[in-house]
């Protein structure tokens, strides 16, 4: 038996369930009870295409150093599916521990001799107090959770003030809830001996929020003044056009007359909803759609309409692996080239890629103040990780004093007073021309709207001078983009170094890590995460300003390093790809390993002894 | 090929309506589609509809597809906004642009490739949800742009041009708006100019999904012996249900008419469609008879053509969304944006 695991806020639970049994919220009830105890927590989902029946596993890791990547490995396992009971032991770090339901035994062979094993016959106490099938599916979950509060120190005042809070309104819910908890809790109390694992109260959550990225997404939407919402069901982006409905009725809704300030429409496919987001757009309404891979795809020829067309149109991309069911469940970054330049023709899109739900917030608003100012389609490249998994991030913010900004359109007065109004005229030599929103004025600044056959008063043509004229804007255009896109976040490593990194999305926490890490073993990079394409010429100096950079990417086929090589004449030998795509979030662990073994390989001396 | 634009001079006593535009101020730019199009007629049908109803051209929005048909709307309503959206997406973009701004009268025009070939989807749904809007098929059976294959609304044993016989069952668009639960449905034919602008203009006073099947036969690929979409096929078997005259506000009949032969229905608005019938038994408010009637006209070969189908009461897109009176384009920050104070609660409740 190897010497068990010792750890004081530092460690990963990992629970495996069977989906739809009831324990999605009593595992967060026992996350966010840590959470309320002071001690940072990231907490992931890994969930399959199901609804009820088949595996599904939530992994809580408890990092007192506020690390919020996934860390890989599982310290303490909660098995509570039979059918992937072999799997879930097997990957227990060794001197790690099994938390099982003790009821009915299961034969030596089935465990492990290096890990140390807690058994709770959680049916036996479940069954002695509820004959109810259902009901004991349910507190089944509380009493695990009580259990584990008592095994782990989680202070039982935290556990049942969160449980007062969920059933608020139900109230008659509470007190059994508590009950069953408590039942767990005394059990453990009276019969196990204590693990080496502890939850210890702290203050290092400070005044951060956990949220999922598709909620703040959704709110970001709402603040951003998005009235038209048109989707279709998609895992993982359903949630966030069940969350803008959500927030709409909470915040949209007109007081006196009880009617909505805000139309959502489930369409009837993706060609459907982003056709109808563009056409609210082209009549002045901001307007919005969200979807994964899949949709993007069926979406193609309209998203080259808008970007011809010149019609402001927001994409809420939730990547995920895919094509079909299965491994869309799971996480990627895999969209980047088929929204960099989705469509037919030559066109490019604006993306921005959030690191965490606070930044789908903010990007979530920010997305219709450039895609109106741009007069485009702008993609918000989120994923399944941030999309449907609570993140610990920092509050939402919001400056009153901020406007929506409507871009370039002329009103009924500019229009009187006689401006001159040509639809794809370049006025200020930003390539952003001016529109008016249909039904504007009698007989000034109404234009037709068609693709690229049009000269700057938009009046038909098929020459090519008008033509060539129009794209050579349309570049103009997206130069301007470039200005107004949330720029790259660098942070410099605490030696020069002729080594670099960067990174994008969900990457960002385990990234942070990682990069500590490295630095203990004296491994020097400086770093650059990108928030947005078109990119900024400081990500393009940044490549050229380093021997290497290593491009961390969750996807097989390094797109962004394809994208940045491309758009920025970069000698691809200088890039080299740092690949993780089997679906689960990367890990620091990944990324330390990688980077670590590849600077080997270039010959990098630490300039200082690695930390033992 | 580049726009022409039309001459602006007219005829100085040209008829004013009651905002002092001509008819001209309703035309577009001059069509580059073949001579004797029956699409013409159609865009002329549109033009003196919007005259004889006094419609402000700025209030309305056209919006179209892809194909002849959807080129059409650049010959008519020159100070309307117009959308040539993407082949068969018309109905999403439309309505789309509907959400935005409830204000607007929409017209939808497509044709019978773009609605019942690729865009059979959209059609659908958009007549499901109630979109407000007038949506004109301008339904020849041919794809004219790309010379002449046949469409989905190609009658099985039709001949094309060149010889061919179409083998597949049509697509029948009137049916399927009866079905899916349009408000307003009628057929017209683009040579009967008596019978279409009066429909085009009871379906534009119409508060919900109307769609106008009309039929316009191509004079380059679908007008010959054999085809069943020609000038002289439809004229043959036309069989008009009724005739209408549209009536802004009530005024007193001043036709004759021969006694049982007159029904009055009244819209929402307080405008009154005046049917005159020509079919004994014809109810058009009647849905499931008005569709077994058209199966059996279909059966003998006729094409029945009037106003199918009309549900005086009609509820649309916005009523059962319960949207604010005021169009969606144009509330400001103050009733969009929630405010800091609000987000304060919000981040205090994910704690």
């Amino acid at each position: 038996m190897p010497k068990l695991i010792e750890s004081t806020n530092d460690f990963v639970v990992r629970f495996a369930n069977v989906n739809g049994s009831g324990s999605a919220s009593a595992n967060a009830l026992f996350a966010k009870s840590i959470l309320r105890m002071g001690v940072p927590i990231a907490a992931r989902n890994i969930f399959p295409s199901n609804i009820q029946g088949l595996p599904t596993w939530y992994e809580v890791r408890i990092s007192g150093a506020g690390w919020l990547g996934r860390r890989g490995g599982c310290d303490l396992m909660v098995a509570m599916n039979p059918q992937t009971w072999d799997k879930d032991v097997a990957s227990i770090d060794p001197g790690g521990y099994l938390f099982y339901d003790s009821t009915r035994p299961i034969p030596p062979s089935k465990f492990r001799d290096d890990v140390h094993v807690v058994g709770v016959p959680l049916t036996e106490i479940c069954n002695a107090r509820y004959t109810d099938a259902r009901q004991r599916q349910l507190f089944k979950n509380i009493i695990y959770v009580g259990a584990l509060a008592q095994l782990l120190g989680i202070e039982l005042g935290a556990v049942e003030k969160l449980i007062g809070e969920q059933f608020k309104g139900k109230d008659k819910l509470i007190e059994p809830n508590v009950e069953a908890l408590r039942a767990g809790h005394d059990w453990a109390a009276a019969n196990l001996a204590p693990i080496g694992l502890k939850v210890r109260r702290a203050d290092a959550v400070g005044d951060r929020i956990l949220v999922e990225g598709n909620n703040a997404a959704a709110l970001g939407a709402v603040y951003g003044g998005a009235t038209v919402c048109a989707w279709y069901p998609i895992t993982p982006s359903t949630s966030m056009a069940e969350a803008f409905q959500r927030w709409c009725r909470r915040f949209r809704v007109d007081p006196e007359t009880k009617k909505n300030r805000f139309a959502i429409l489930q369409a009837e496919d993706e060609l459907a909803s982003i056709g109808m987001v563009i056409g609210a757009a082209w009549n002045g309404a901001r307007a919005f759609t969200c979807t994964s891979g899949p949709g993007v795809s069926l979406m193609q020829e309209f998203i080259g309409l808008s970007y011809f067309a010149e019609i402001p149109a927001v994409i809420f991309d939730i990547q995920r692996a895919g094509p079909s069911t299965g491994m869309p469940t799971r996480t990627q970054q895999c969209d980047i080239l088929a929204a960099a330049y989705a469509s037919h023709g030559d066109t490019k899109h604006v993306l921005l890629f959030p690191e965490d739900p606070r930044e789908c917030f903010e990007f979530g608003a920010a997305a219709f103040d450039l895609a109106d100012r741009l007069q485009t389609t702008v993609f918000v490249m989120s994923d399944l990780d941030i999309g449907m998994n609570e993140w610990l991030c920092r509050p939402f913010e919001w400056d009153d004093k901020r406007r929506l900004d409507r871009g370039k359109v002329m009103t009924y007065e500019d229009l009187e007073a006689g401006r001159e109004f040509g639809r794809y005229l370049d006025v200020d030599g930003d390539g952003i021309p001016y529109r008016t929103y249909p039904g504007t004025h009698p007989t000034k600044g109404s234009f037709f709207t068609r693709g690229t056959s049009r000269d700057r008063y938009a009046r038909y043509t098929e020459e090519g001078g008008p033509y060539v004229d129009n794209m050579q804007r349309l570049l103009r255009k997206f130069e301007t983009a470039k200005r107004l896109v949330p720029g790259p976040v660098r942070r410099d490593a605490s030696e020069p170094t002729r080594y670099g990194v960067i990174y994008f999305g969900s990457t960002s926490p385990a990234m942070a890590e990682a990069l500590a890490a490295l630095e203990q073993r004296g491994l020097h990079l400086d770093a650059m995460r990108v928030r947005a394409f078109p990119f900024s010429d400081e990500v393009i100096d940044f490549v050229l300003g380093h021997d290497q950079v290593f491009l961390v990417e969750q996807n097989r086929d390094a797109q962004l390093k394809s994208l940045l090589v491309n758009e920025g004449a970069i000698d691809p030998a200088r890039i080299i790809s740092v690949l993780h795509y089997d679906g689960t979030p990367i890990t620091a662990r990944f990324i330390i390993d990688e980077i670590a073994e590849r600077m080997a390989a270039l010959n990098v001396v630490p300039l200082k002894k690695a930390v033992p | 090929m580049t726009y022409i634009a039309k001459p602006k001079f007219h005829h100085p006593k040209l008829p004013t309506n009651k905002l002092g535009y001509t008819r001209r101020d309703y035309e577009g730019s001059v069509s580059t589609l073949c001579a004797g199009c029956g699409h013409d007629s159609i865009s002329a049908a549109i033009i003196e509809a919007c005259f004889a109803l006094d419609l402000p051209p700025h209030r309305i929005a056209k919006l179209s597809g892809i194909g002849c048909s959807s080129k059409t709307p650049t010959y008519f309503l020159g100070h309307s906004h117009g959308f040539n959206s993407v082949h068969g997406r018309m109905p999403s973009v439309l309505t789309g642009a509907n959400m935005a701004n409830r204000d607007l009268i929409y017209l939808g025009v497509s044709g019978d490739g773009d609605s019942a070939s690729i865009g059979l989807g959209q059609f659908a749904h958009c007549l499901r949800r109630g979109v407000n809007m007038v949506y004109i098929v301008e339904n020849n059976g041919v794809y004219g742009l790309t010379k002449g294959q046949f469409s989905a609304t190609a009658d099985r044993g039709s001949k094309s041009k060149r010889g061919a016989v179409n083998t597949d069952a049509p697509i029948d668009l009137v049916g399927l708006a009866l079905q899916l639960g349009a408000t307003f449905v009628a057929r017209s034919f683009s040579g009967d100019k008596a019978q279409l602008v009066p429909l085009i203009e009871a379906a534009i006073l119409h508060k919900g999904a109307a769609f106008i099947d009309v039929i316009s036969p191509c004079v380059a690929f679908n007008n010959h012996p054999g085809s069943t979409k020609s000038f002289d096929y439809v004229r043959e078997h036309n069989e008009a249900v009724n005739r209408l005259d549209v009536m802004i506000p009530r005024e007193p009949i001043t036709a004759e008419y021969a006694p049982g032969t007159v029904r009055e229905v009244a819209q929402h608005d307080g405008s009154i469609i005046r049917l005159r019938k020509l079919a004994e038994d014809y109810d058009p408010t009647d849905r499931l008879r008005a569709m077994a009637y058209l199966a059996e006209r279909q059966a003998a070969g006729e094409l029945v053509t009037g106003l199918l189908y009309l549900d005086p009461e009609p509820r649309d897109l916005h009523n059962y969304l319960n949207t604010v009176e005021k169009p969606l384009n144009a509330l400001g920050d103050a009733e969009l944006v929630p405010g800091s104070a609000a987000l304060a609660e919000v981040n205090a409740a994910l704690r």
